[in-house]
């Protein structure tokens, strides 16, 4: 399962990645949220596949029973996830915002109207 | 162990939050904007006191203790940069109450300056490397929207770059934190620095402290990283413009000092030269770029790149007396930038252009002003006795100690191609008479513009005459900067401080 996934965060690594390199704004966002997917998909696969328990620790004793599942990659994912969306959320609207100032979706016209 | 921690980052939220109940109140803003920005300052300056006199400080949030909990640290180095925070939140504060306009202000330009504020505060401060990702994007977040903020067709397609750019680069640290997670299996940078010694696989440890340096390499406009910063900088109103490049890419260049002295320190000889031959690098083409400028903004956003190389050619050397040498530079070089940016606000104020070919006779007109940019403009060049030359001269013993000849006779170059770039600023805008196309100012209405604005001449003095004393008491800030560097080296100091007696 962990050869899997670990293709997978692979895939969108490197679809993220040629998204970024398109022409197109809109391709440009896709591929940065592709690449924000792979990065969580990463964390996630850090803390290791293992069907385990919740980590609590029952009344009474200092360590919970082993095996316990890892709860900090998904601590960590959900506050990127949150982050992420945010960033996204304004990204969206900047691309907006330039496609009213140049009219075109090309990315190369940024790099034209500059001076 | 102590609250003292706390304020900075507390204090720009407060005043932030306080701003949004006060929306409309054009007075209110102005007021608590400077108070919180006093506010950063004292607290900083009373952190550094404590630092300096008590050694490291520590807070556990909450009380969990070290490897468990989220941990904040005040060691010399940070406390130093909370300072200079402070001190650049407050001199841009002062020049915005004169120089944003009232539409920038309605849509929040000053809570967003604090929460730009604490986002920097917070990435100084934190020991948990994932903590610092959160710092990180609270920090950009607050500069994606300043630097947009206004809407103008240049400075969207400025932003759209920015983002970019600084979005990869936040992918690429987010996940060298969770392969760092997976190897050593912490967070805390301090437990990270114990336990990444016992990691047998010293090759996979390379290949994710360079993942470590790519990402903190495009926020610290590294070479060949640094494209988005010259392409954006000259965007956003002057405020913007000297904030971003007196702190951004700063804790860019401050994150690569901290984990490639605290956790990547197996293989220096691998890791830290390829630091010092980037280093080279970016001083070169930095340098070769903004000659080539002829935009007053465009030609200091080049300045910002090259002296970044000169940060990091005290991290590649990797002695006491390079680090002391970066944290000099750091120093100098965020009071020089900051004025150098204002002042080419001024100047656009006074003519309506940021083009050197358009503008002339400043010297002629506004003696001051002229004397206020020579200050750190000969500083940026290393010219003695102002602060640039003791920090390069420091830099400079420590390669010659090293015997790193072609990164000392690189740092030597790049300092005259400064001081002609510098020269060729000072030639266009100051010496040579106003060319006749451009809107002939009467001298008196210059004079009064001036004159009416004292706010926007008032933090150039302060920053012009802080460049002087760092040059004056150069010896004292010295031993402070070597303190600091010896804190950096010798990391046992700061891991004692987090993790307590146990380790």
């Amino acid at each position: 399962m962990e050869i899997i996934l670990a293709i997978l965060v692979g895939i969108l690594y490197a679809a993220g990645l040629y998204m970024v390199m398109r022409r197109s704004i809109i391709k440009l966002i896709i591929g940065l949220v592709l690449l924000g997917h792979a990065a969580n998909l990463l964390i996630f696969l850090s803390g290791g596949l293992i069907r385990a328990i919740p980590p609590i620790v029952p009344e009474g004793e200092i360590v919970p029973p082993i095996p316990v599942a890892d709860p900090l990659p998904q601590a960590m994912i959900l506050t990127a996830i949150v982050i992420g969306f945010g960033v996204v959320a304004f990204t969206v609207v900047l691309i907006h915002r330039t496609y009213q100032t140049i009219g075109s979706d090309d990315i190369d016209l940024v790099g034209e109207t500059e001076q | 162990m102590t609250n003292l921690l706390i304020f900075p980052l507390i204090i720009p939220l407060i005043t932030a939050a306080l701003m949004l109940v006060f929306w409309r109140w054009r007075f209110a803003q102005h007021l608590l904007s400077i108070i919180g920005a006093l506010g950063i300052l004292a607290s900083a300056i009373i952190l550094l006191f404590t630092v300096y006199h008590h050694g490291i400080q520590v807070l556990q949030i909450g009380t969990w203790p070290a490897p468990f909990g989220l941990t904040m640290v005040a060691d010399l180095f940070s406390s130093i940069m909370l300072v200079m925070t402070g001190l650049m939140g407050l001199a841009v504060i002062i020049y915005s109450l004169a120089s944003i306009d009232p539409q920038r202000r309605k849509y929040g330009y000053y809570p967003l300056i604090n929460i730009l504020l604490m986002g920097v505060s917070g990435a100084f401060l934190t020991g948990d490397i994932f903590n610092l990702y959160v710092w990180f994007e609270v920090m950009l977040i607050a500069s994606f929207v300043l630097l947009a903020l206004g809407g103008e067709q240049k400075q969207i397609l400025g932003a759209i770059k920015y983002v970019t750019l600084n979005l990869l680069s936040s992918a690429l640290f987010l996940a060298g934190v969770g392969l760092l997670y997976a190897t050593i299996g912490t967070l805390n940078m301090a437990d990270l620095a114990v336990k990444i010694q016992m990691v047998e696989q010293i090759h996979f440890i390379n290949a994710l402290s360079m993942l470590f340096l790519v990402a903190f390499g495009i926020k610290a406009a590294m070479f060949p990283l640094f494209f988005w910063l010259p392409a954006s900088y000259h965007t956003p109103p002057v405020p913007v413009s000297a904030i971003f490049a007196a702190l951004l890419t700063k804790v860019g260049v401050y994150a690569l000092i901290r984990v490639f002295t605290l956790i990547f320190i197996q293989e220096t000889t691998f890791t830290h030269t390829i630091i010092l031959i980037l280093a080279g690098f970016t001083m070169v083409t930095g340098v070769l770029g903004a000659v080539a400028q002829i935009d007053f903004r465009r030609l200091l956003s080049f300045h910002i790149i090259s002296q970044i190389g000169y940060l990091l050619m005290g991290l590649g050397l990797m002695t006491v007396q390079g680090l002391a040498g970066s944290v000099i530079f750091m120093i100098h070089v965020i009071l020089s930038k900051s004025a150098l940016f204002l002042i080419s606000g001024i100047s656009n104020r006074l003519y309506g252009t940021f083009d050197l070919k358009k503008l002339g006779g400043l010297y002629q007109s506004f003696p001051i002003l002229a004397l206020l940019f020579m200050v750190p403009a000969l500083s940026l060049a290393g010219i003695p006795p102002l602060s640039g030359f003791f920090a390069k001269f420091a830099l400079i013993t420590a390669g010659l100690a090293l015997e790193q000849y072609y990164i000392v006779g690189t740092a030597l170059t790049v300092s005259i191609l400064t001081l002609y770039s510098m020269m060729k600023i000072w030639n266009e805008a100051f010496w040579k008479p106003l060319p006749k196309p451009t809107i002939q100012l009467n001298q008196d209405e210059g004079l009064s513009i001036l004159r009416r604005n004292s706010l926007l001449i008032a933090p150039i003095a302060i920053l012009a005459l802080l460049i002087v004393i760092l040059g004056i008491f150069a010896e004292p800030i010295y031993t402070l900067a070597l303190e600091a560097a010896k804190q950096l080296f010798d990391t046992s100091g700061y891991i004692q401080a987090v993790l307590g007696d146990s380790s």
